[in-house]
């Protein structure tokens, strides 16, 4: 039969399966023959918290959803054109995340009663009408696996576990994919053990030319690349670029990264990545406790080298007191906050950037940090180093926001000329011979970062409120007072150190402003755009700087009528721009574990502009 | 060494040799209550520091909160004075960026073996070169009064008017259940045990911990009477000798292995003299174990002295070799080569 082409511009491919399934490495393969014919990308794994819960059951689904296409985009998509449903389970937690007559590809050999009931289904999805209306492809992917693998010499078990790279072959025949990717992926992987290299590469090829010969498929895509600007291009998830950005931030300072970290998900990621650099000069050391974590950085920090503590939520509640010991301190530390689902333990493995008012106040006394915000997975690299300017510049602890989605989400990431970024300038006190004033302060009102071992600058520091350049213990009220506010003007001082608020506006006739922060960019950008095509007149900004913001926040809120800020929590950027620029700024607010989809901001964004 | 100390007066500008207990002598004025054992140690601690031919910039202090805490003020070296408890973990971070540094810990009862109990057992299991002071006062001195995690069953405070039901913490057993490399106890009025304890502790690579009883005269006074005066210490004192047999009450007393193998004190006289244990503090944690526990609080005869003295990886160390050993297998860190690293496309 002939099987025709067809071009589309953009696709959503959603693998979906048991957590022991594969299902993200699958969807990091496909994504890596995709980044590297050139298609703009985004990705959101999305995994459940247990390790392995009982197989076949919902809980236990993983998924992992990729947005590619010949233009610029900026999700991983709101909903999935295709969607790889390994199991009844998968099909049943992820059917609604599939656009209507979408494709649906089930291994038709888990659709055994049991499976069906496991997954909570009354009676078989694919044969009782549930599917009615998308185009259901029942491929029995284990079986074939098991065949394609027979002469390989392995049991029937473990040839079954290459049923994802079947998928994956299967897959990458429908979309074009280049094969050469995986297949190199897959010695590098397996090429010690033949068996198991072997038995992957035969599935994913039983995959592919199942693709390719059957009559079940009719039609394959083609997504050309996209268009950009000239230069090397890599895939990079937020964890590793962050990671990546604190490596460079030490070499463009000249400073030791040292790293202190507890364990939690999801930023052990970073842990994970930097422990591998120790030929970098980087420093690792798994705390006992979060506590010790930010106390050992700072300890380091003290100690002249480039600080950073890493956690997610709740270890920044247990951050809390060492962050006030900074503040007071006046030591350059980065401290990475990966926000995730909460209060408390919350929703571990979820999304959400509801730690701002935290990160902003969360601390007893006028404690001021400064803090920046990643805005997307490659940007956790620029954000890393700048995170770190700050601190060594300003002599100040820094918190850095990044996300779950962030984190675990990549794009396409020009990769930068390492000559061009930032040099950050330790700057370290030098004796004079004169008496050392340890709380003695520049222009920028930072205070001499004077570290042991060096003579004639001797000096202690602590908790205890500070008098004014002495750094003696100081009780003085009117001290007291003038320390309050130096704190706060220096941090406050980083304003005129740090880009303006851009703003894209078209039009120029723009009536409302959507004004975002963090990792919704991409869903800001993606229902601008929508509106846009459709007519509408919107301007969009979106803030990297929390605290302070860019100088012209202010006057920026202040030229549109109507200020709109879509936030994965309850409004916080939108009472910190209320309170402080008196604006009646409105909230667009989902915290469902999940990025904002670009179609309901482009809703609320028309809602507005109707208003 | 003490004619160094002696000889000395003049600013340590020149080498070594010439530091005095003035150069480790802040000009901040040391604010305990009068009569407070904290200062015989400070007077000690200055005192003994130029023996160690460490210079004060290269020395850094650190403490947490509690009346122990403000050590750090009164030491003309680098110092930090943290939070409450979190003394080990930034001890641990000065400590591991820079191993060339003298780095000391001074904590107390409350600060170490309560707020702060997670990060001296894992500054003690990592072996962290740092040594660790930790004043025990049996109380809560600084918040006035209240019972701490070393106070005896039964101590009426303010915040246990009918008497503590908490079980104290025998923070020797606790050092040495935390695989301590150094552990030892000495007493704040005894200046040249304190001092000779401490010249062990700095010798020694690895964490160090020196449990010093220290009178409270405020909150807690004649807590270590016993041990401390001089007529009823001699008989109280069990002063450990590596090497040596364990007898005290000058002479008239001695420890045994008895049933079961529990260590028992019993009248020299009444005993084979082969049967004195002799203390070994190189060896197998259970003898430190056994005397650790031979009493139950200063209120009875108790072991001062080094209890444990043996040598395990330290920490930064191991470090520092796993960096350089990186940096052999794979070459130097290249940014670039990073950045570039896996699978990249160009675009022209």
């Amino acid at each position: 039969m002939t099987k025709t082409v067809e071009e589309k511009q953009r696709v959503v491919v959603r693998f979906a399966g048991d957590s022991g399934d594969g299902m993200q490495l699958t969807g990091d393969r496909f994504t890596s023959a995709t980044a590297v014919l050139g298609n703009d990308l985004a990705t959101l794994p999305d995994f459940p918290a247990e390790i392995r819960a009982p197989a076949g059951t919902v809980h236990g689904v993983s998924a992992f959803q990729i947005q590619f296409a010949s233009t610029d985009i900026t999700t991983p998509g709101d909903h999935a054109d295709v969607l790889i449903a390994m199991n009844p389970a998968a099909l049943k937690a992820d059917l609604s995340k599939v656009e209507r007559g979408g494709i649906l590809i089930v291994n038709e050999d888990a659709f055994t009663p049991r499976n069906v009931e496991k997954a909570g289904f009354a009676t078989d999805p694919t044969s009782d009408g549930t599917l009615e209306g998308y185009q259901v492809h029942k491929v029995p992917m284990t079986s074939m696996t098991v065949r394609a693998t027979e002469d390989v010499g392995i049991g029937k078990k473990e040839a079954e576990r290459a049923k994802n790279m079947f998928a994956l072959g299967l897959v990458s025949w429908m979309f074009d994919r280049p094969t050469e990717t995986t297949l190199d992926w897959l010695e590098r992987k397996f090429g010690g053990k033949q068996e198991i290299y072997d038995a992957n590469v035969a599935a994913f090829k039983a995959g592919y030319n199942f693709g390719e010969t059957t009559e079940l498929f009719a039609q394959s895509y083609r997504i050309a690349a996209a268009p950009v600007e000239p230069g090397t291009y890599r895939n990079i998830a937020g964890a590793t670029a962050l990671s990546w950005g604190l490596v460079a931030a030490s070499a463009r300072s000249g400073l030791p990264l040292f790293y202190a970290s507890y364990p939690i998900t999801p930023a052990s990621e970073l842990l994970h990545e930097l422990s591998r650099h120790k030929n970098f000069g980087v420093t690792t050391l798994q705390a006992e406790d979060e506590i010790a974590a930010a106390n050992a950085a700072l300890g380091a920090a003290f100690a002249g080298q480039l600080a950073v503590t890493g956690t997610s939520g709740p270890g920044m509640d247990l951050k809390a007191e060492t962050l006030g010991l900074a503040v007071i301190m006046e030591l350059p530390m980065v401290v990475v906050d990966v926000q995730r689902g909460g209060p408390s333990t919350g929703l571990p493995t979820k999304t959400e950037q509801a730690d701002l008012l935290l990160a902003m106040f969360g601390r007893h006394g006028e404690s001021p940090m400064p803090i920046v915000a990643a805005a997307s997975p490659s940007e956790c690299f620029a954000a890393a180093i700048e995170a770190a300017r700050i601190a060594v510049r300003y002599r100040t602890p820094v918190i850095l926001l990044s996300d779950t989605f962030l984190s675990n989400s990549s794009e396409p990431w020009r990769v930068p000329d390492v000559d061009d970024l930032p040099t950050i300038d330790p700057d370290f006190a030098a004796p004079n011979g004169d008496g050392f004033l340890p709380y003695a302060r520049d222009e920028r009102l930072a205070r001499p970062w004077a570290v042991p071992g060096t003579p004639g600058l001797v000096h202690r520091i602590g908790g205890l409120e500070r008098e004014d350049l002495t750094g003696n213990i100081s009780y003085e009220p009117e001290n007291h007072e003038r320390m309050t506010h130096l704190r706060q003007a220096k941090v406050d001082g980083v304003a005129r150190d740090i880009p303006a608020l851009e703003v894209d506006d078209p039009s120029g006739e723009a009536e409302l402003l959507v004004l975002g922060w963090g990792s919704s960019l991409g869903t800001i950008r993606a229902a601008a755009h929508r509106v846009r095509d459709a007519g509408g007149k919107v301007a969009t900004a979106h803030l990297r700087h929390m605290n302070p913001f860019p100088a012209n926040t202010g006057d920026v809120v202040k030229a549109y009528p109507k200020v709109l800020i879509p936030e994965m929590n309850l409004g916080q950027l939108a009472m910190l721009i209320r309170a402080k620029f008196l604006v009646d700024a409105r909230s667009f607010t989902k915290v469902q574990g999940l990025p904002i989809f670009a179609e309901d901001l482009d809703e609320e964004i028309r809602r507005v502009l109707d208003e | 060494m003490s004619d160094v100390l002696e000889n000395g007066g003049g600013a340590a500008t020149g080498g070594v040799a010439t530091l005095t207990k003035k150069d480790f002598t802040s000009d901040q004025e040391v604010r305990w209550c009068p009569g407070c054992g904290d200062y015989a140690i400070l007077s000690a601690v200055q005192g003994f520091m130029p023996e160690l031919g460490i210079e004060p910039h290269k020395t850094v202090f650190v403490s947490g909160i509690g009346c122990s805490g403000r050590f750090t003020y009164y030491m003309d070296t680098y110092g930090v004075h943290g939070i409450h408890g979190r003394a080990p973990a930034i001890a641990t971070g000065i400590a591991t960026s820079n191993p060339d540094l003298s780095v000391w810990v001074i904590t107390g009862d409350g600060d170490g073996l309560s707020i702060g109990g997670n990060h001296l057992i894992h500054a003690l299991r990592r072996n962290v070169n740092i040594k660790i002071l930790l004043f025990n006062n049996q109380i809560y001195g600084l918040t006035k009064g209240q019972y701490s995690p070393t106070s005896e069953e039964g101590k009426v405070t303010k915040s246990t008017p009918f008497g503590s039901v908490d079980h104290p913490f025998n923070p020797i057993a606790v050092a040495l259940g935390a695989e301590g490399t150094f552990v030892a106890r000495t007493i704040d009025n005894d200046r040249k045990h304190l001092t000779d304890v401490l010249r062990q502790a700095a010798a020694h690579r690895g964490t160090a911990f020196v449990e010093i009883y220290q009178n409270c005269n405020v909150f807690n006074d004649g807590a270590f009477d016993l041990l401390r005066e001089k007529a009823e210490g001699v008989h109280h004192q069990i002063r450990l000798v590596d090497g040596e047999p364990i007898v005290f009450d000058e002479g008239t007393k001695c420890v045994i292995v008895g049933d079961n193998g529990r260590l028992q004190v019993r009248p020299t006289a009444e005993v084979d003299q082969d049967r004195i244990v002799v203390h070994q503090a190189g060896g197998r944690p259970s003898l430190p174990f056994g005397l650790a526990h031979l009493s139950l609080g200063p209120h009875e005869a108790t072991c001062l002295g080094v209890f444990r003295d043996f040598d395990r990886p330290v920490y930064g160390e191991a470090l520092h070799a796993q960096l350089r050993s990186a940096e052999e297998r794979l070459g130097k860190g290249d940014l670039a080569k990073l950045l570039h690293g896996g699978d990249t496309w160009t675009v022209g």
